[in-house]
């Protein structure tokens, strides 16, 4: 009575379609086709179905239905589960435990040491009291508001995290600017990382991990954070003159005296402008992984959405793009630094 | 000619770019010419059946058209291109046979390099360049700066110390490349087209600094060059490339005197002879008939004895050094040696 019914009587198949008919639970369609009293056997070339799994399972029993396929990948996924747990779970307990304790430090510690001490370290990387100066506004302004608080959540998850991806991508971009294997491997997965959209990542972490765990967004702003690190190093040291690359064999470097002499400080520019990218992507996963609980200003984003509390949403927003703004100014003012050191070419 | 050592020692060189060097190597053995070669399997012939012996203490000049082979050559002797096929004899021994730890300490200590672009680290200071070579070797930066400076100031760079290669001029920088090969103490210097780079009186200039140096520290130098005028001014052994292979090989004197085919004889039609020829390649042994006019020495150029001559066409010169008499040399002798041959025939 379906439309492909034809094409299975014709291949010779309907025996087996019937012999392996398990009888699966009915479909929403199933349903709707037996309400209406079957379909009538005069289709028209117009209202012919695409043969999709649905369709064809219609015709022929032994077809598994498309919603087969979600539920395979969920059961498939919910059996590998527990194995996949025991690996990644002790793997990436520092992540929680480091999250937890830098939430700790960055809003326990009074504001008035935590403060200076922020300051401090925009001094260190930047090197400019203009940019000092902005970011102590920034932050003035932010505490003025009251949302001193999520701010600082909000810093210390990023802060955490973006120092896990340039301790990880760095590495992981040396090694891809050395074998072309490896970087035909790890550019398709790159891609995916970059363009899959952020809440895709939350999906199957909140399968392996329980909602309560700090990890669970931790490891969701790492992969999402971690690509343009990865890529900028690699891109930096294949960047790096080949005629000073001869000049450093001809002497007799080792690879070792190589990379640490000559690669890496004339790929530092690219690097640092990897760095400056994951700590903005950071940002702004963390925001979406507020969904999954990561505190600060992304909770207050969130339930500007969810109450309706428009004042509430806008004003972390605001909080939002100050820090985005801060963090910029602080690494890119870094980056012009290591630029004028060697203002090469 | 007088005993020599030899230094480096090149012997049936062939090299060959491409998928499968190995068997196209049997073609050109069956004498395939190097455009076939590339035609029908698209390998590039680089280097062909080379044979050349570089004399201790000596200037070796490789010269060829742009293309002809010059670079992939000298980068042979310190293997930073690998052969398809014969040796390479540093001290005697075939340095193919040597491991990476002897290969690195030929190239920390036994062959310098300087570069046609100058391939300075960028991020480094002119005294840090100059050091490089004893940096890579381990030495501590207060135990090489002495060296380094006393190199750079044999150049003519003193005081710039603390500069970065940006901030100095192609010709300055090159004065650096130049301290940094010599600050390695290694008895065999590779330049390839070292001057090519530089404005033409920089040139001169640079020319005439390297012969002042070898005067005082008998190098073994290969130096590379595609300007016939650089090569016979600095040549005491000049070896013509064309296509990857020798063409000619000889002292220079000799190759304008005898070019071997017309390839030569057409690349040495527009030189000024009586500025580059001198008198010992062309005196003979017993007296011609006429009175003596004068004393020339053997190392003077046909320029100095035409005008000592004042332009009369029958005088006949006395060939002394110190009190020794070697030859004479009469005006006919050199208004002969200044026609080409192939004008002459
Ligand atoms: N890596 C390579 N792969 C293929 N061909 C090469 C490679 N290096 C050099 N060649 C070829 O070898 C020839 C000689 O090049 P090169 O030694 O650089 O010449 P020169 O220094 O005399 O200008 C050229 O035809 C060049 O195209
Ligand atoms: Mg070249």
């Amino acid at each position: 009575m379906a439309t492909y019914d034809g094409l299975f009587d014709g291949l010779g198949l309907r025996d087996w379609c019937d012999t392996e008919a398990a009888d699966g639970p009915m479909s929403m369609a199933d349903l709707l086709a037996k309400t209406q009293g079957g379909g009538d056997a005069a289709t028209s070339l117009r209202d012919l179905p695409f043969p999709s799994l649905d369709a064809l399972h219609d015709a022929c029993a032994a077809i598994p239905q498309s919603r087969d396929l979600t539920q395979g990948l969920e059961t498939g996924f919910l059996g590998i589960r527990d194995a996949l747990r025991v690996v990644v779970d002790p793997l990436t307990q520092p992540l929680s435990w480091a999250l937890e304790n830098m939430l700790w430090l960055m809003t326990q510690t009074p504001w008035w040491v935590m403060v200076p001490v922020l300051l401090l370290v925009t001094w260190a990387v930047a090197r400019s009291w203009k940019v000092v100066g902005f970011v102590a506004l920034m932050i003035a302004g932010l505490a003025f508001v009251d949302h001193y608080e999520v701010a600082m959540q909000t810093l210390a998850i990023i802060f955490v995290c973006a120092f896990i991806c340039v301790l990880l991508g760095v590495p992981i971009g040396i090694a891809m600017s050395r074998s072309d294997r490896l970087q035909g491997i790890l550019t398709p997965v790159l891609d995916m990382l970059q363009t899959l959209p952020p809440f895709v990542y939350l999906i199957p972490l909140i399968f392996l991990f329980s909602v309560t765990e700090p990890k669970l967004y931790g490891i969701a702003v790492i992969l999402y954070a971690i690509v343009p690190v990865v890529r900028l190093t690699n891109l930096g040291i294949r960047l790096v003159d080949p005629d000073v690359i001869e000049a450093a064999d001809a002497f007799g470097m080792t690879k070792r005296q190589k990379l640490f002499g000559v690669q890496i400080p004339l790929a530092l520019p690219n690097i640092m402008a990897g760095v400056n990218q994951t700590i903005m992507m950071s940002l702004a996963m963390v925001v979406i992984a507020s969904m999954v609980s990561a505190p600060g200003l992304g909770i207050l984003v969130l339930r500007g959405i969810r109450n309706l509390e428009l004042g509430v949403g806008l004003v972390a927003g605001l909080g939002i793009v100050v820090l985005a703004i801060a963090l910029d100014r602080v690494t890119k003012a870094a980056l012009a630094r290591i630029d004028a050191s060697q203002s090469s070419r | 000619m007088t005993e020599q050592t030899v230094k480096v020692s090149i012997r049936n060189l062939y090299k060959i770019f491409g998928e499968d060097p190995q068997g196209a190597l049997a073609k050109v053995r069956d004498g395939m010419s190097k455009p076939d070669l590339l035609d029908q399997t698209g390998h590039v012939l680089g280097l062909q059946d080379i044979n050349v012996d570089m004399h201790e203490g000596k200037i070796t000049v490789i010269m060829g058209l742009s293309g002809s082979g010059k670079s992939t050559l000298i980068r042979h002797l310190n293997r930073l291109i690998e052969p398809t096929a014969g040796e390479v004899l540093v001290n005697g021994e075939d340095i193919l046979a040597w491991n990476d730890a002897q290969m690195r300490s030929l190239r920390r200590e036994t062959m310098s390099m300087v570069f046609q672009k100058f391939a300075l680290l960028p991020h480094r200071t002119v005294l840090e360049n100059a050091g490089m070579a004893l940096a890579t070797r381990g030495i501590a930066r207060e135990d090489y700066e002495a060296e380094a400076r006393k190199w750079l100031a044999r150049v003519g760079l003193e005081g710039q110390d603390e500069q970065y290669p940006h901030q100095l001029s192609g010709g300055m920088q090159q004065r650096v490349g130049i301290a940094r090969a010599l600050a390695s103490n290694s008895d065999i210097m590779l330049m390839d087209e070292a001057f090519s780079a530089l404005d033409p009186l920089i040139r001169t200039d640079m020319q005439d600094l390297l012969l002042e140096l070898q005067e005082e520290l008998h190098k073994t130098i290969i130096f590379i060059t595609h300007d016939l005028d650089e090569a016979l001014k600095l040549a005491d052994h000049l070896v013509i490339l064309k296509d990857g292979a020798v063409v000619q090989q000889d002292e220079p004197q000799q190759i304008l005197l005898t070019p071997s085919d017309p390839y030569i004889e057409e690349f040495v039609a527009d030189i000024n002879r009586a500025r580059v020829l001198r008198v010992r390649s062309i005196m003979s042994r017993e007296a011609p008939e006429g009175e003596v006019a004068g004393d020339v020495a053997p190392g003077d150029n046909l320029e100095s004895v035409i005008a000592k001559a004042g332009g009369e066409a029958d005088r006949v010169f006395r060939v002394t050094r110190g009190d020794e008499v070697l030859g004479h040399v009469s005006m006919v002798q050199v208004l002969r040696a200044l026609v080409p041959r192939q004008a002459a025939a």
